[in-house]
């Protein structure tokens, strides 16, 4: 698919599938999605190997962005990013926005064909700077 | 230096981790989200497990490959901000490195862990600890003494506001408690600088 890809991340499963949920009713299908959360352990928290699983899942040539909720999520989702490596690396990039919100507007751009660039700046949006 | 003993540096780490988790856990549970010690040492114990492949790698190689498993196996924030700071210095350092390449690793190993966290020394966090270790190499201290200047400086974090991390959702409340990461942090400083100083 070449429209940008929406990878979900946080530190409760339920949380990352409830916001996968509303981007697909709301957004459709048009957007690859993928969502991970929890310690890997029935624990809550985020780990990186589940995120690099996310971001295949997920991978789009347009590249992808991550909408993650806490701090460690942010972290671990970065750690992803730099194993993953180059060239792929490049076109992954982490929001700073509001989990849900930023979910749906950013997968509501990308499904319109929008560049990663423009995607990111429409979940940046949400966010008071 | 003499040749490290790596295969006994990991059983050192993985042993002090392992006999510290459940204090680390505690000093977790009082400004964290209580985890610190048992992440910690599922880590340290799947480094154990291949303590003998590590050690066969040249060192810069064999700190990288121990922090790819500690960012796989740690979780949590803890597992990416330790992970780092192996996989940074085994980027730096060289097979055989003296004191000046340690110390000159050990700087560029603690700004990739700040670049991580988005953090720095003063924050509450284990750069806390890690910056007067290395300012302690640079002063040429000793490995007791170093060891000693680590411990005091996880003790320093005491009375710090937590600015980052999940402590800092507390805010003042975060004061009064030792860092569970700078206390980790200056427990594997100890057992690097006494097997160190013993090898030396």
């Amino acid at each position: 698919m070449s429209n940008v890809g929406i990878v979900i991340v946080s530190h409760s499963p339920l949380v990352a599938e409830g916001t996968a949920d509303m981007v697909r009713q709301m957004v459709g299908d048009e957007v690859p999605l993928a969502w991970c959360g929890g310690n890997g352990h029935g624990g809550l928290g985020t780990n990186v190997e589940a995120i690099m699983g996310a971001i295949d899942k997920a991978w789009s040539e347009a590249g992808v962005a991550i909408l993650v909720d806490l701090g460690g999520a942010e972290t671990n989702s970065e750690m992803a990013v730099e194993m993953i490596g180059e060239p792929r690396s490049h076109k992954i990039i982490v929001c700073n926005a509001p989990i849900v919100e930023g979910a749906v507007m950013a997968a509501t751009e990308a499904s319109g064909g929008a560049s990663l660039r423009e995607v990111v700046a429409t979940a940046h949006e949400l966010s008071p700077s | 230096m003499a040749a490290l003993n790596l295969a006994g540096l990991i059983t050192a780490a993985a042993d002090v981790v392992a006999a510290h988790a459940e204090e680390l856990t505690a000093l977790d549970q009082a400004i964290g989200d209580g985890d610190h010690g048992l992440n910690m040492k599922r880590g340290f114990e799947a480094v154990r497990a291949e303590a003998g492949a590590f050690s066969a790698k040249p060192l810069p190689e064999a700190l990288k490959a121990i922090g790819t498993k500690l960012v796989m196996t740690v979780g949590g924030a803890s597992g990416p901000l330790f992970g780092t700071l192996f996989l940074a210095l085994g980027k730096e350092i060289s097979a055989e490195p003296d004191r000046a390449n340690l110390t000159a690793a050990f700087g560029k190993a603690i700004e990739a862990v700040a670049a991580r966290g988005k953090s720095q020394a003063g924050q509450k966090t284990m750069l806390d600890v890690l910056q007067p270790v290395h300012d302690a190499l640079l002063q040429g201290k000793t490995a007791p003494e170093i060891a000693d200047i680590a411990d005091a400086a996880a003790e320093a974090t005491v009375p710090m506001k937590a600015l980052r991390g999940r402590a800092s959702f507390l805010g003042d409340r975060s004061i009064g408690h030792m860092d569970a990461g700078a206390r980790s942090t200056a427990l594997l400083v100890r057992t690097v600088a006494q097997t160190i100083g013993e090898s030396a």
